[in-house]
This record gives structure tokens, C-alpha cells and sequence, in this order.
């Protein structure tokens, strides 16, 4: 690697997470607050692993009643319908708006899966000190990041769906247990993405280039 | 990666301003734009900034009111992007999203008639109608992704940017407040309700006849507006403004 490059750490300064403000820190075990927006100073996020590897444990354990159990339950006439996230899905595919149904296969069912096995690959990979493809892995937490919101959108469908039908004996629909639990896994993965500190991925390259752990 | 011997220019690092640091041996952040040729100019300390990568942690030297688009060196994450009159720009689109929210969340955005019911939706109901159903989490999810965070959103630019630009000085405690509007930023969905209106559109569709509103139109325009005015919020140039140690 070119030498006449360093990171912060490595030359004993601390970026500010919220102002982006460099700082030179005289005792980096407690390095205070940010002199400019008074944010707690940390040159990587406290306990980044431990934190993601909690939150992505709920997150799977909320994974499961998220889909077994009904999110939307329809009465129509007197019949009682409960359709979970992937019937729901399939119910779309069948008659014909596939369009839809991709929107919701992919928002709620694809985008949760993949960012969790995105966050446990990255989590181990950083565990397991791997030097691969440091890049495309961060860019890989990016995109998981930016994109793990999107998994709302069923929310707001059911939020809109239980506000609008509600015409008595001829059509209601109500909310199902999973709505719960699938947002919680959205927010849990949220928080888990952001927990995790794509600079440790960089850290054990420099660490093993320079033969001791730095900083 | 680093030599041991670099160590001994951390002296010349000036707390806490870094922007003196040209003696610091970093690496110049790639230019994207290419037309622009002037990287290849020999860098004045003065017009050059230190910074460090949020996700990399490498230093990266930046031209100081460079119009590129500036990548980090080592792992391509934005560093800083060109934002013209970035203040009175924000701040206007900020005003046009806080009148089209206002809107948003007046009038209802969906309809829909059968058999000669009318059953209207607004965001609030939406909100309401989870609360009695019983699920109160989810409905304070709803209220706070797709009401108070861009509420507390646009506020807060409000708060930050009115005072800095008609008498130029930060507002008491405006450095919390700007804090609190970066950090509530990725709770704000509005974008994505605008996809569930969309699908529930398309859901119903074949139940009854659902009319979209005018809220759902205003709705449509506010993602817009409102994205454009967080995209024109510079934010090292505002905390620059808002330093106190000045």
C-alpha cells in the first residue's frame, strides 16, 4: 500500500460521527466530547460487533412469526380471510398484477433476508479478520444501509388498507399479528446496520500490514 | 500503510484546526470530475481540507470549494459533493415542502366508494385506525416515520438556516437541533408511504373504485421537494457556520 497514506487513527485523531470535525485525541480511552457539536467522540462505534450480532439474533428470531403468522386478516360478507406476507404475494402473482407482487416480494420478503445475510456475512468477515475485497464489502454495507427501509412499505400499505376498508358487514380488514413482528424486524435492522462500523473492515488490513494492532 | 517515522508530524497537527495540516502526508481524494483538471495543479495548503473518510477512516485531502464530486481515495465513499447557494436554496425548498405537507396532511388522500359508501383516508386516520384497532407500536411507527420525523425535519432547517442567514449567527442551542435532524433523517419514509399508496391503489382496485386525493398529488410533489432540499443541505459548510469556537 502507498505509504504516504494514513488513517486517523493511525496518526492518533478521532473523526467527530456527527460533524465530521478531526480531532486529536491526547487519551484515546476517553476521548470526551466533540469540542464543536458536543457529540460523545469515538474513533470506532462502541461495542460495533457485539450490538449487530444482538440485533441481528432478534431480528432472525422475528423473522419467523413476521411470515408464519396472518398480517392482514379480510372479512368479507361474513368470511374471514388471513393472508400472510408470501400468500399475499402468491395471491397477487395468480391474478395477474405481477408488477405488484414483485413490489412486495421484494420489499418484504427479498430486502429483510438479504440484509440480514448481508450484515451476518459482514459481521463474520470482519470475526474471521478477512482481507478480501475490502471495497465491494463496504460498498456492500451501503447499499444495505440505504436500502433496508424500503421494507416498509407493507407497513404503509396495511396502515392505508386499515383506514380505507371499513364498510361494516360488506369489507373490513384488520391489521394480523405479524405487523408487528415485520416491523420490527425492519427497525431491528435498521438499527443493526447502523451499529456496524465499516471501518473495522479496513482495520484488519492495516493491522495485519503493519504486524500490530494500531491505535 | 504507514511509516513509524510519520508519527513525528502529528506535532504539526493544530487542534482543533486541521484544515493547517499541509505538512500531513495524505492522499489526494480522486476527482471525479475529470474536466476539471486541477487536480493535477500543485495543492496550496491554504485552499486544501483534511478529512477523514466516515467509513474507511482514511485521510483524505480535499480541495476546498472544489465544484467535483469528491470520492474517498481508498473505498469510493462521498466525501463531498458540489452544493451552489446552498442555504437559501434548502431553505426554500424546505418552506414549498413544509406548504405541501401541510396539505398532505389535511385533506384526505384516498377514496373509495362502493355501493354507495364513502370511506375518505387521511395520514391521521390511517394512524387513528391502528391505535383503536389495538396496535399501538405500529401506529406510533407510522406517526413517527411519516409525520413528526420530516415535521421535526423541516423545523429544524428552519430553526438553523432563518437565523444564519438574515443576521449570520447560530440560534441558541441550533447545533443540538441541526444534530437531531441528522440523526432522525433515515426515520423519515415519506417516499416509501408514497409507494404504499400506490400498491394499496392497486390492491383495492378490483374491490371498489378508489379515487386518489388531493393529497395523494400533493403528497406525489413533496417527496420531491423535500428530497431536493435535504440534497442542497451542505452540511460541513452549515457546521462550519454554526461553530461556536469561532
Amino acid at each position: 500500500m502507498n505509504p504516504r497514506t494514513a488513517t486517523a487513527r493511525q496518526l492518533g485523531l478521532m473523526s467527530c460521527h456527527d460533524c465530521r470535525l478531526l480531532i486529536e485525541t491526547r487519551n484515546p480511552q476517553a476521548p470526551g466530547r466533540c469540542p464543536r457539536c458536543g457529540a460523545h467522540l469515538h474513533s470506532r462505534k462502541p461495542n460495533s460487533l457485539t450490538r449487530v450480532w444482538a440485533l441481528i439474533l432478534a431480528a432472525i428470531i422475528l423473522y419467523i412469526p413476521a411470515n408464519i403468522l396472518p398480517i392482514t386478516i379480510t372479512s368479507t360478507l361474513g368470511v374471514k380471510q388471513k393472508d400472510t406476507i408470501l400468500s399475499g404475494v402468491i395471491f397477487f402473482f395468480q391474478t395477474g398484477s405481477w408488477e405488484i407482487a414483485a413490489v412486495i416480494f421484494i420489499a418484504s420478503v427479498f430486502v429483510p433476508f438479504a440484509k440480514l445475510m448481508i450484515l451476518i456475512y459482514l459481521s463474520l468477515s470482519v470475526q474471521f479478520r478477512s482481507t478480501w475485497r475490502p471495497k465491494d464489502r463496504t460498498a456492500l454495507y451501503r447499499l444495505t444501509e440505504s436500502v433496508g427501509r424500503w421494507s416498509m412499505v407493507d407497513i404503509y400499505v396495511l396502515t392505508i388498507l386499515v383506514a380505507l376498508v371499513k364498510l361494516g358487514a360488506i369489507a373490513t380488514i384488520e391489521a394480523g399479528p405479524a405487523a408487528i413482528y415485520f416491523a420490527s424486524v425492519v427497525v431491528i435492522t435498521m438499527f443493526a446496520a447502523e451499529s456496524f462500523d465499516p471501518r473495522l473492515i479496513w482495520d484488519v488490513i492495516e493491522e495485519d500490514y503493519d504486524g500490530q494492532p494500531s491505535g | 500503510m504507514k511509516k513509524s517515522n510519520d508519527t513525528s508530524e502529528i506535532d504539526a497537527v493544530a487542534h482543533p484546526d486541521v484544515t493547517a495540516v499541509p505538512t500531513l502526508s495524505c492522499h489526494n481524494a480522486s476527482d471525479v470530475d475529470r474536466s476539471n483538471n486541477s487536480f493535477s495543479q500543485p495543492p496550496r495548503s491554504s485552499s486544501w481540507e483534511v478529512m477523514a473518510c466516515p467509513d474507511c477512516d482514511m485521510l483524505n485531502r480535499l480541495p476546498k470549494e472544489s465544484k467535483a464530486i469528491l470520492l474517498c481515495v481508498r473505498c469510493g465513499a462521498l466525501l463531498h459533493r458540489y452544493r451552489p447557494n446552498s442555504i437559501d436554496r434548502s431553505l426554500a425548498l424546505a418552506l414549498a415542502a413544509f406548504i405541501l405537507f401541510t396539505i398532505s396532511n389535511s385533506f384526505p388522500f384516498l377514496t373509495m366508494k362502493k355501493s354507495g359508501i364513502f370511506q375518505e383516508t387521511t395520514l391521521l386516520t390511517g394512524v387513528q385506525e391502528l391505535w383503536k384497532q389495538g396496535l399501538y407500536e405500529l401506529s406510533l411507527i407510522v406517526l413517527l416515520t411519516c409525520v413528526l420525523a420530516p415535521l421535526i425535519q423541516m423545523l429544524g432547517i428552519f430553526y438553523v438556516l432563518i437565523p444564519l442567514k438574515w443576521t449570520g449567527r447560530p440560534a441558541p442551542c441550533a447545533i443540538r437541533i441541526f444534530r437531531l435532524v441528522q440523526e432522525i433523517a433515515p426515520w423519515g419514509m415519506m417516499e416509501i408511504f408514497l409507494i404504499g399508496i400506490l400498491v394499496a391503489l392497486v390492491k383495492l382496485g378490483h374491490m371498489a373504485t378508489i379515487v386518489p386525493g388531493v393529497s395523494a398529488f400533493s403528497f406525489g410533489a413533496l417527496i420531491f421537494v423535500m428530497i431536493a432540499a435535504f440534497s442542497n443541505l451542505d452540511p460541513s459548510l452549515l457546521w462550519e457556520r454554526l461553530d461556536l469556537r469561532r
